[in-house]
Parts: C-alpha cells; sequence; structure tokens
C-alpha cells in the first residue's frame, strides 16, 4: 500500500496557525478580509463556523450564499444583523439546492461571473434537503454544494439525522437498558453525490483547513455542480469540550473514521492517509455521544471504518493502475 | 388598429405559454402535472425552436420548481412556473416564503381537485385553499384573460409598490384543454406595456451585499408581516390601475369585478362558471351576476356596492370549507357584507371533482333563491 502524499507538505501539520507552508500556501489565493464576520451567535469551538470562514476566504466577494434552515443560518442572520458580506439568501430547510439552481440560471442570464455556494447542514442535505440536492446534482447546475456534517441536528438540539454514525447517543436516538444509541450506519453522501457523475466530489475536514481551502477553489473553478462533505464537529452535540473540536477532528482523519478523498473526472485521489492508522477507540473515547460503547461496540465501529478504508483505497489504487 | 393583433385558436395552457413568451420571462422553472403539463411543454418547445430566449430548469418536484424561481427572481430575472392540484399543495410552504420574501413571481395554477380520492378534474379547492398565503390572486373566465391576465400580472407583481408573487387560475380542463378564438399581440406593443426587465430593489447582488431570508424574533415579525399586509392590501388599487392601461393599450374592456343582468337575485363566482351564468342571462333569466376576476386582494368595497342592494345573494363556487360552512367565498362574503345588508346569503356548491355544472341546475339556483329553506346547496349531487 502506498500513501498518496500530499503536494504541501503541510496537510499533515495545518491545523497549526503559525505553520509556514500554510502561510505561503495560503497568500496565494485567499482573499485579505473576513467576509463571515465575528459576532454570530454560534456556540464555542463550532466547527461549521471556522469551515464558513475558510470558504469565504477562497470564494472571495464574487459568490452568492444559499443556505437551508439550520445552525448556520439561525447564528448568522438574526435581523436586523447579518455576518454576511456576501449576498446571501436562506428560503428553507429542504430546498437550498433548488434556490442556488434558480440563481445560478439567473447569474447564467445576466452573464455575471459569480457563483451560489450552498452551505447546508447535514440533516438539510441527507435528509430533507436529498431530493432538491439530487436535482441540482442531476442537472449539473454552476453551484458548489458545501455539506458541513455535525451528525445530527444540532439546531434543534442534538436529534440523530441520516448522517449521525453508529451506536452515537442522541436525544432521539438514547443509550439505554435497551438501546446502543443510533442502530444504523452513517448514511456516505459523498457516494451518494459521486452516483451522480458530477466532476467534482470531495471530503474536507475542518481540521484540515488548506486542503480544504484548496478543494474549496478547485470546485469553484469547475464549471457545473461540485459536492464537499466537510466533517465540523460540535460541542455540544458531541459532548466534547470547546477546546478539543479541531483535536477531535484530526482523530478522526487520523483513525481513518473520515477519510479525506477527491473525485475527479471520475478518478478517486486520497489526499491525506496517516502514517499510522490510529484505532478508532482513540476517537470514539473522547466524546460523550460514545460513551456508553463496550470494546464490542468500538470493535464493530472499527470493522465498518476498516472496510470503507479499505474500498477507499481500492478504488484509488484502480484508478492509480489504469 | 387591429394589426397588433392576431386571431388563434388556442388552448387556455397555450394561450398562458403565449403570454409568458411575450413577457420575456427569463428563467422557468416547472414539474410535469395534469391539466398543468402542456403550458411547460409549449415554453420547452419555444425554448427548443428559439422562439423564447429563457433558461427551463427541469427540477425533480413542485416544491423546487417554486424554490427555483424564488432563486432567479431574488436574482434579479423574471420567472415563471406552473402547476394545479397536488403539486401547489406540495409547494404550499414556498408559497408563503415567496410573497415573505416579496418577490414577483408569476404562476400560472390549472386549477384542479384535491386527493384524495385522486381526481384530475377542475376544481377550486386547490387555490382556495391557498388564499391566505399572501399571493395576489386572479381568476380567469376564458382562455383570452388567462392570456390577458398572465401578461398584466408581471406588470402588477414588479409595481415598486406591490412587489409581490401573482397567481394567474384557469380552470382545468374546462379553459386548460379547450380551444377558444383568442387575440394574441406583437411582441411590440406588449414591450409599450410591461418594461424588458423587472427593477427589483431588493435583488441578491454582488456589488450590494445584502440578506434575505433571516431569522426575525418577535421583536420584528410582526412589523414584517403588517408591511407584507399593507402592500398586499394597497395593491388592489395598482391592479385597478394596471388594468386601465391595459385596457387602453390593448383595447379591452377589464375590471376586478365584473357585473352583468339586473335583479334582486345576485349570483356570485369566479373562473369560468361566469360564462355559464351569461349564457343564462342572455337566454333572458332575470339576476345580477357578479364575477371576481381578482380574489386577492378581496375586493370589499366592490363587492359591498354590487350587492348591498340585493334582497338575495348566491355564491356559486367550486370548493368547501370542511367543518365550517359551505364554500370559502360564500364565507368570505357573509363576513364581508356583515352589517351592511339584509339579503339572505347562500352557498352553492358546484362542480366538485370536474363534475359538470349543467344549465339546469344552474337555473335550480335562481328558483331556490325566491324561497331558500338552508344556507347551504350543493348541486349535482347524486344521493344513494
Amino acid at each position: 500500500m502506498e500513501y498518496v502524499k500530499c503536494r504541501g507538505k503541510c496537510v499533515a501539520n495545518c491545523s497549526a496557525v503559525r505553520c509556514f507552508t500554510f502561510r505561503r500556501e495560503s497568500k496565494k489565493y485567499l482573499v485579505k478580509d473576513d467576509l463571515f464576520l465575528s459576532g454570530h451567535r454560534a456556540c464555542q469551538g463550532c466547527g461549521a463556523t471556522i469551515a464558513i470562514r475558510h470558504v469565504l476566504k477562497v470564494a472571495g466577494r464574487n459568490c452568492i450564499i444559499v443556505q437551508p434552515t439550520g445552525c448556520m443560518e439561525v447564528v448568522s442572520t438574526q435581523y436586523p444583523e447579518t455576518s454576511w458580506l456576501v449576498p446571501y439568501i436562506h428560503v428553507a430547510f429542504e430546498n437550498a439546492a433548488a434556490v442556488a439552481s434558480g440563481i445560478s440560471r439567473a447569474l447564467k442570464v445576466k452573464g455575471i461571473k459569480a457563483k451560489p455556494i450552498v452551505i447546508a447542514g447535514d440533516g438539510g442535505t441527507v435528509d430533507i434537503g436529498l431530493q432538491s440536492l439530487s436535482g441540482m446534482l442531476e442537472r449539473d447546475e454552476n453551484v458548489l454544494y458545501i455539506c458541513y456534517d455535525n451528525e445530527a441536528y444540532m439546531n434543534t438540539g442534538i436529534q440523530r439525522s441520516g448522517s449521525t454514525p453508529l451506536f452515537a447517543a442522541t436525544t432521539t436516538t438514547p443509550s439505554g437498558k435497551l438501546s446502543k444509541g443510533e442502530d444504523r450506519p452513517k448514511k456516505d453522501i459523498a457516494k451518494i453525490a459521486i452516483a451522480h457523475d458530477i466532476k467534482y466530489v470531495a471530503t474536507a475536514n475542518v481540521a484540515f483547513p488548506l486542503d480544504f481551502m484548496k478543494k474549496v477553489e478547485k470546485a469553484l473553478k469547475i464549471s457545473g455542480a461540485a459536492f464537499i462533505h466537510i466533517l465540523t464537529p460540535c460541542p455540544p452535540g458531541w459532548r466534547i469540550p470547546e477546546s478539543k473540536s479541531i483535536e477531535i477532528a484530526r482523530l478522526a482523519v487520523d483513525t481513518c473514521m473520515w477519510i479525506l478523498y477527491e473525485y475527479e473526472n471520475g478518478k478517486y485521489k486520497i489526499n491525506y492517509l496517516p502514517t499510522v492508522k490510529k484505532p478508532v477507540k482513540e476517537y470514539l473515547l473522547l466524546q460523550g455521544r460514545f460513551k456508553h460503547l463496550d470494546e464490542k461496540d468500538i470493535e464493530t465501529i472499527q470493522k465498518l471504518v476498516d472496510k470503507r478504508y479499505e474500498e477507499l483505497l481500492k478504488l484509488a489504487e484502480i484508478t492509480i493502475q489504469e | 388598429m387591429l394589426e397588433y393583433k392576431r386571431r388563434e385558436i388556442l388552448s387556455g395552457n397555450k394561450a398562458v405559454a403565449e403570454a409568458v413568451k411575450l413577457c420575456d420571462v427569463k428563467v422557468i422553472a416547472a414539474y410535469p402535472i395534469t391539466p398543468q403539463t402542456p403550458i411547460v411543454e409549449y415554453i420547452a418547445e419555444f425554448i427548443a425552436n428559439g422562439e423564447l430566449d429563457a433558461e427551463y430548469i427541469k427540477v425533480e418536484s413542485e416544491h423546487s420548481a417554486l424554490s427555483a424561481c424564488i432563486g432567479a427572481s431574488a436574482a434579479g430575472v423574471r420567472t415563471f412556473t406552473a402547476t394545479s392540484s397536488q403539486g401547489l399543495m406540495y409547494m404550499y410552504e414556498v408559497l408563503f416564503i415567496a410573497s415573505g420574501l416579496r418577490l414577483p413571481i408569476v404562476m400560472a395554477v390549472v386549477n384542479r381537485a384535491i386527493s384524495a380520492p385522486i381526481n384530475i378534474w377542475n376544481d377550486w379547492q386547490d387555490a382556495m385553499v391557498c388564499r391566505d398565503s399572501g399571493w395576489i390572486m386572479m381568476f380567469a373566465e376564458n382562455n383570452q384573460e388567462a392570456f390577458d391576465f398572465t401578461i398584466l400580472a408581471y406588470k402588477i407583481a414588479e409595481d415598486k409598490n406591490v412587489l409581490l408573487p401573482v397567481m394567474i387560475n384557469l380552470d382545468g380542463f374546462v379553459l386548460s384543454h379547450t380551444y377558444e378564438p383568442i387575440e394574441i399581440y406583437e411582441k411590440s406593443y406588449v414591450e409599450k406595456f410591461l418594461p424588458k426587465e423587472p427593477n427589483i430593489p431588493h435583488k441578491l447582488d454582488i456589488n450590494n451585499p445584502i440578506t434575505l431570508g433571516h431569522l426575525v424574533t418577535p421583536e420584528y415579525y410582526m412589523e414584517f408581516k403588517f408591511e407584507q399586509e399593507e402592500a398586499l392590501q394597497r395593491s388592489k388599487e395598482v391592479v385597478k390601475k394596471t388594468i386601465e392601461e391595459f385596457n387602453k393599450i390593448f383595447g379591452r374592456n377589464y375590471s376586478i369585478i365584473e357585473t352583468a343582468g339586473d335583479g334582486d337575485i345576485a349570483i356570485v363566482t369566479m373562473g369560468s362558471l361566469a360564462s355559464s351564468l351569461k349564457y343564462l342571462l342572455r337566454s333572458g333569466e332575470n339576476f345580477k351576476l357578479v364575477s371576481l376576476k381578482l380574489y386577492r386582494p378581496l375586493p370589499k368595497e366592490e363587492l359591498i356596492k354590487e350587492l348591498k342592494d340585493v334582497k338575495t345573494i348566491a355564491v356559486l363556487e367550486k370548493d368547501v370549507s370542511y367543518g365550517f360552512e359551505g364554500g370559502i367565498l360564500y364565507n368570505e362574503l357573509k363576513s364581508i357584507l356583515y352589517g351592511k345588508t339584509d339579503a339572505n346569503i347562500i352557498s352553492f356548491i358546484t362542480g366538485l371533482g370536474g363534475r359538470d355544472t349543467r344549465v339546469e341546475e344552474l337555473k335550480k339556483i335562481i328558483k331556490i333563491c325566491e324561497n331558500p329553506s338552508k344556507n347551504v346547496y350543493w348541486l349535482g349531487l347524486r344521493r344513494i
């Protein structure tokens, strides 16, 4: 097995703000201003707000943000204030991809070179928003869809979504005498996006900002639909300390619970693999939502992770051999 | 004088599609449903043949159809969609957002019954249950009106004092699939009436970024809704003014309420039923026909003026206010006429799920009105 090495070399360490490579690399395309302002009402340690800031650092002013209902909409747009220095629209929970389709066509008609970017949570993407997302991807609209995945309906108070991982305790899948929490594995939305045969699909992680920003940059350049799935920890939802969200997001990658990969023009590419693949236990036990798990449960999750890991390696290698 | 018009024999659906073509609509998002489908088929054909320069979004549902129109309208272009029945029900959530965001979207609703039991034929239940969604609603009596009202709708919706979506209703099959000779205008004349592009002051613009669709707390929500209601109420005057302008340019004789005949009995109705009642008037029956063209905002003062002096008011409609009493329009008329008249007001429900409203039944209305024994009559009902 051969690891796919990161070009910037920094990816492994890029969560460090002082990383020299990160600063050098990022200067190439990042806008100076912050277009997502502080003062919003997100919780401390919120992964999604960090991801949004990074999206706008790359996209700059030439975009229109579309959000379905969700945490990020609620914390950033409370009238008469807004955190957004770019045009922004929120319509409903399940239709962000359709709204963005309309905007994209209107911009085309008017000859305006700007791109609608959907920033949607996992509920608005994998559950209630799946239909409109599928329509948008299938039509290959000129839209970048970013799903920030905090693995449950955090806005309404931690109810399970289709994106909640196996055995995670939420308020609607509590652990108890007869329950181990969520009884089904996470829905693989990136796989679903790939099934639409669009030009670009990528996974990202908020602990790997340079990797994420490069992917956003690449996706923005694509004419047609692009989909990025980013893992963004939610301290109250995952029952983790606010200071640990980036550390835990990193562990998701280091344990291969979350694999950073790209699907571009029919080819898979794994962007980063840890030199030592840590056991998932290290990731799970730091989080209150998994604290009820015993060794057997952890083993079940480990097997699932290993299976997906092998599957992705195979997909990436197959294309390499060709 | 007539060279700006040409006569063609068109179905109601084709008439609407022709109007859309003349209005320089730039984004159309639509999903098929009987009996609306031919509208979006014709539009797709226009685009495929280069007759209409527009983007056609082949959405996966009606919910997305209106959502895409919201996106496109918010980005500042003229949009159109059309639907019927279940499709309108599926859009229900988005209807309120379109009006709440104050976007001048125009939608044709080809009225059809609602499931269950499933039925593809005409009644008004689909549109009538959307009456409180903040849209301007007009009902066409014939295919010419369906055509003209669609052009009117854009001008009204985009008026800077209105900025609200408009729903043009036409009876499923009765109009949508029935062919009538109608007059189509030259594009240059429509351009005299309707500007080339809409001016949406709160559009999404990268040079002037704004946030649309805020989270609004109890501190401000009521003010938003009050202003929306004010805009809808004041749109009545805009509708009147716009109709006058339209009449002048295109030589029509429209108004928000059409009346015909005279007598102690008034029959209030909308849509194509007015045509049937006109036939009755021509055949010598004595009554006053009041046909609403504008249903929302409800022309209250005009209705009171027309109805305050009659002895009996029959409200003929194709919808039911389940669990209340009779039809929806009937209840609204009773409400606005409260204290204004001593007239007996009676609800006549007809034509649900596409059942024909026959001349004999219409004649029965007049007979019943002379000596009514109850408040609600279901016409043409077969009791087993």
